[in-house]
């Protein structure tokens, strides 16, 4: 199984750093990457148990299209950062970086627990999993005070919502008295006058405000833009795939297969929280001049865009989501490596510090703009086919439906759109025609460097030009949520 | 391949081509770019020429699945609306690639963003797939922005780009809104434009839909248009782009718009368009009951091709006006672009085969004759570093070429005929005096009092009178590479001015599917004035 294999991994490695001399450590990661690809390659190709669909312990795992999607979007997300981690290894304390590489693959395994997390102590579980590695993970940088800043504010909040998620998943179980998603959803059909009870309804919504500060959604995104910014490059590069896509899948499943009856009667809440995160992020980007921070921002705003896909409550709203996260990947990969290799060797973040990068290394430069405009949406990147299914989605259920607050929704994301232009082409506009005199001397770039951004743009292309095969699957993926 | 997948894809295969160049090699790249754009005109030309007019059907047609989920693929081909239309759009990127030589700052960028330009309109206007046209329409625009924000000129730079963006952006995504909601209540399951026209003809949209969903596009593709009172973006924002990009976005892509009105809109919303702008519900009731009685009526059974024929008024009249006060050069002619848009929509919204057809012709006359304005102004710029209009004169003395240029493009501007835009502004007024009689005649007083004024004013200041001696150093264009982009554009001004049957031929017989189904009627009765008989008869 993918999760055992990950877990004995990471802890190959830490074994693997004490034996290994300090200056080699760095090398340790490549040996990670070599074993997440083999992995990767089996889970694509169908072999292993990857392809068995089912459940396991009890109902407890759930093995599907769905959570077969997630775990390559998770490991290929694990693969880039730790390609990311590697480059970064400079910056972070004496010979730790092994223990970086292992916490890593702990989070990517906590991801993977989610994707198949079909019971709510595997969601929890699996949550926490991920959550408390990355408290290790942000904080990582001990000698670097914004990075303790971020990690204390992460703690904090985070386990304010874990505690949040336990009560609720508390009220659920004392409610029902089941916690697997597929009884649970049973049970509700059965019996209506628990499904309509305040507290049942309290227990759902309070397990939703967990998720919602998982995936930085409105009212629950305060956290986002201080993290991004004290973390480490390479954590938040995570955090803003990894994690964010596990709150999602964990999302997905609670709403559409746990308590579908409940969930059909929030559309409401969902355009809300969807159209408030949307406004929100774009709002707060514009005036940031600190690029991770900027990226944080706009990170609350596309976890706006994908709330989209939630909100419209519908197969295609689904699959468009997946879509969208599948291109998400590759370009906030992409953003955070070119940050990673420009900015290591500054003590400022400033968009500033990008002047004059086109000429200190053009591959870095077309990265970071091609990575900006697919966020922009602009076609013809990943970005603009994904917001075009989003959109697609919200207006089909708003067709079928008759509710006008889909109709407002889609005219926000167009907003939220707009604004957008406006500071990722600010990041276009320092690359290229920045005026500020800055040091000028070339970038070297290492070639696994070089390969992970050229991949990264493949995807960004791929997912743009040719969108057919991975529509094909996503749209299979959302019709196992159905069932 | 179908010979508009060449047409589009050569400047997009040579944008590829330019990110590999160094950018120290500038004749190189230049080459690159003018080679492409060439190459696009001459497979236009050759195109054009081949077109069977009134074959049924589309013509140079080709088609590749994309996302076969979704029924989007991706499909091109030609009928008489769009022919001329790609014939017009690659002449003009030709000669906006050679008149990419005032640009003398970061060229390689420049030429990519150009050519990526040209690829994307092109492609647009060849588009018969739904998601394809918006999609390569979006990849047009956004190099318009990066290049006004980058080589634009003077110090309302920023303040333009941001309103251009701003209100381009806006009026793309409400008209996708309105594409998709076209799609899905379409209930054709596809994005092929042919596709879901047979599709409608049999299950028409639901009226509810079409009067909900003809606004968006309407006012989606108007904002792109320039259409009052959503114009104020044009002016300033062609006074400070380089002209290149001035010319294409002026010349060829803000057609689109108008373009998917009539070739997207008229034939699928045909109750949409006839639906009345105020439903009478107790809202509108409340708001406009205080007005006399028979002013309440009129509100209330105004179409949405009356509203329209009113906004015209605003760009033919209110837009001129505000052209004659113009004291830059640029700012005037960008002002002149919107009036000209203003005769574009009246042909739409005469809804008639001869409004239509003119609406066609102009589209086109208005292309070359804008690229060839804002070409000219562009070298006068190059030369004197300023367009307000009272620091020049007696340019004619030291600029013979460009003068007479700029004289006849003036005069075609006013509709002299002979130009081009004669015919096409002459065939919308015939058309256009049916439905609206009093619209037609402010038309007219547009088109030829205020438009003359303005324009025969501007050539006394700048072309006639005593020339300042600061000025002395002037050179004209001298070698005929110079001249060829400006004697090109007054070719094709001429020669669709002295042959509109080169043109009309073609527009015609689509025209008429077009305005049959707009109109509901399968039988559109020939109207008189228009030789459309006679060609519909020998094509048979």
């Amino acid at each position: 199984m993918l999760e055992i294999s990950v877990i004995s991994l990471s802890l190959v490695l830490m074994l693997a750093d004490m034996f290994v001399p300090a200056e080699r450590r760095r090398f340790i990661g490549y040996a990670a990457i070599a074993a997440l690809g083999v992995l990767l390659v089996t889970s694509l190709s169908g072999n292993g148990s990857c392809g068995q669909f089912g459940t396991a312990f009890g109902g407890m795992f759930i093995n599907d299209a769905l959570s077969l999607f997630f775990k390559q979007l998770f490991i290929v997300a694990a693969i880039l950062v730790l390609f990311m981690a590697a480059e970064f290894s400079d910056k972070l304390a004496e010979g730790s970086v092994a223990e970086y590489y292992s916490l890593i693959l702990f989070a990517l395994a906590g991801m993977l627990f989610a994707a198949s997390a079909n019971d709510f102590t595997m969601l929890f579980v699996s949550i926490e999993l991920i959550t408390i590695t990355f408290y290790i993970l942000v904080s990582f940088q001990r000698n670097k005070l914004q990075s303790l800043e971020a990690g204390v504010k992460y703690l904090i909040l985070g386990a304010l919502s874990s505690a949040f998620m336990v009560f609720g998943i508390a009220l659920i179980w004392g409610t029902t008295g089941e916690l697997n998603f597929n009884n649970l959803a049973q049970f509700l059909a059965k019996t209506p006058e628990v499904a309509a009870s305040q507290i049942f309804f309290l227990g759902v919504l309070l397990v939703l405000v967990g998720l919602g500060f998982k995936i930085a959604a409105f009212p629950f995104q305060i956290w986002a833009p201080d993290v991004y910014q004290g973390a480490p490059t390479p954590t938040t590069a995570f955090l803003a795939i990894g994690s964010k896509a596990a709150g999602f899948v964990l999302l997905l499943r609670v709403l559409f297969t746990a308590v579908p009856s409940v969930t059909a009667h929030w559309a409401n809440l969902l355009i809300i929280i969807s159209g408030g995160t949307i406004l929100y992020g774009n709002l707060c980007a514009i005036p940031q001049r600190n690029l991770k921070r900027l990226l944080g921002y706009s990170s609350i705003a596309h976890a706006g865009y994908l709330l989209l896909g939630v909100a419209a409550l519908s197969a295609s709203g689904q699959s468009a989501l997946l879509y969208y996260l599948a291109g998400y990947v590759f370009t906030v990969m992409a953003a955070f490596f070119v940050i990673t290799l420009v900015m290591r060797h500054l003590a400022s973040e400033d968009i500033s510090s990008l002047a004059g990068l086109h000429q200190r290394s053009p591959l870095l430069a077309a990265a970071l703009t091609i990575a900006m405009v697919s966020l922009a949406g602009i076609p013809p990147l990943a970005g603009f086919f994904g917001k075009f299914l989003l959109l697609k989605a919200v207006v089909e259920t708003a067709q079928l439906t008759n509710n006008h607050g889909y109709y407002c929704l889609a005219f926000t994301a167009l907003i939220g759109v707009v604004l957008s232009l406006y500071y990722y082409f600010g990041v276009v506009r320092a690359i290229y025609w920045s005026k500020e005199a800055g040091n000028f001397s070339a970038i070297e770039l290492s070639s696994p460097a070089k390969l992970s951004l050229w991949v990264c743009i493949a995807g960004i292309f791929w997912l743009g030009l040719f969108p057919n095969a991975v529509l094909n699957i996503t749209q299979l993926a959302a019709t196992a949520l159905g069932k | 391949m179908s010979i508009l997948t060449y047409i589009a894809g050569w400047p997009l295969l040579a944008a590829l081509a330019l990110v590999l160049v160094p950018r120290n090699y500038r004749v190189i790249i230049r080459v690159i770019a003018v080679l492409a754009t060439l190459i696009s005109a001459v497979l236009a030309v050759k195109m054009f020429a081949q077109f069977v007019p009134g074959a049924i059907g589309f013509q140079f047609e080709q088609q590749i699945p994309w996302a076969t989920s979704l029924g989007i693929s991706y499909h091109v081909g030609v009928d008489g609306l769009n022919v001329g239309l790609i014939l017009m759009g690659a002449i003009v990127a030709f000669a906006a690639a050679l008149c990419s030589w005032e640009i003398q700052t970061r060229e390689k960028e420049f030429y990519i963003l150009l050519l990526v330009m040209t690829g994307g309109i092109l492609g647009a206007f060849a588009s018969l797939d739904l998601f394809f046209f918006y999609f390569l329409h979006e990849l047009a625009l956004v190099p318009t922005f990066i290049m006004i924000g980058v080589w634009g000129r003077g110090e309302k730079k920023n303040y333009a780009t941001f309103q251009i963006t701003l209100y381009l952006s806006i009026g793309a995504l409400i008209a996708l809104i309105g594409l998709i909601a076209l799609y899905l209540q379409s209930g054709a399951n596809t994005f092929d434009m042919p596709k879901i026209i047979e599709h409608a003809s049999t299950n028409p949209l639901s009226v509810n839909a079409q009067r909900f969903i003809f606004p968006l596009l309407l006012f989606g593709l108007g904002i792109l248009v320039s259409l009052w009172p959503f114009h104020s973006w044009a002016p300033l924002g062609y006074g400070v782009a380089p002209s290149p990009t001035a010319m294409l976005h002026a010349g060829v892509l803000k057609k689109f718009g108008l373009y998917g009105l009539i070739r997207i809109a008229l034939p699928l919303l045909p109750q949409g368009i006839n639906s009345p702008v105020l439903s009478s519900t107790s809202v509108t009731r409340f708001f406009i009951g205080a007005l006399p009685e028979h002013t309440q009526h009129w509100l209330l059974s105004l179409g949405w091709m009356d509203f329209l024929a009113l906004l015209c008024v605003g760009n033919i009249l209110y837009v001129g006006l505000v052209a004659m006060r113009q004291k830059d050069l640029n700012l005037l002619i960008g002002n002149s672009s919107v009036a000209h848009m203003g005769f574009i929509f009246l042909g739409i919204a005469s809804l008639n085969l001869i409004g239509v057809t003119g609406a066609v012709l102009i589209m086109i006359a208005h292309g070359f004759l804008a690229a060839l304005t804002f070409a000219l102004s562009g070298y006068i710029y190059k030369q004197t570093g300023t367009l307000q209009i009272s620091e020049l004169g007696g340019f004619c003395r030291k600029l013979p070429f460009i003068g007479t240029a700029l004289l006849m493009a003036a005069m075609a501007g006013c509709g002299l005929p002979g130009f081009a835009n004669f015919v096409g502004e002459a065939t919308v007024f015939f058309g256009a005096w049916k439905t609206f009689p009093t619209v037609t005649v402010i038309a007219l007083w547009g088109a030829l009092v205020i438009g003359g004024i303005y324009m025969t004013r501007a050539i006394r200041n700048i072309l006639h009178g005593p020339l300042p001696e600061k000025w002395d150093s002037l050179a004209d264009a001298s070698d005929a590479w110079r001249k060829l982009p400006y004697a090109l554009l007054l070719v094709c001004l001429l020669v669709f001015g002295f042959v509109p049957k080169l043109l009309t031929e073609k527009i015609n017989p689509d025209v008429q599917k077009i305005v049959a189904l707009a109109t509901g009627n399968a039988v559109v009765a020939v109207e008189e004035g228009v030789p459309a008989a006679n060609l519909v008869a020998k094509n048979k």
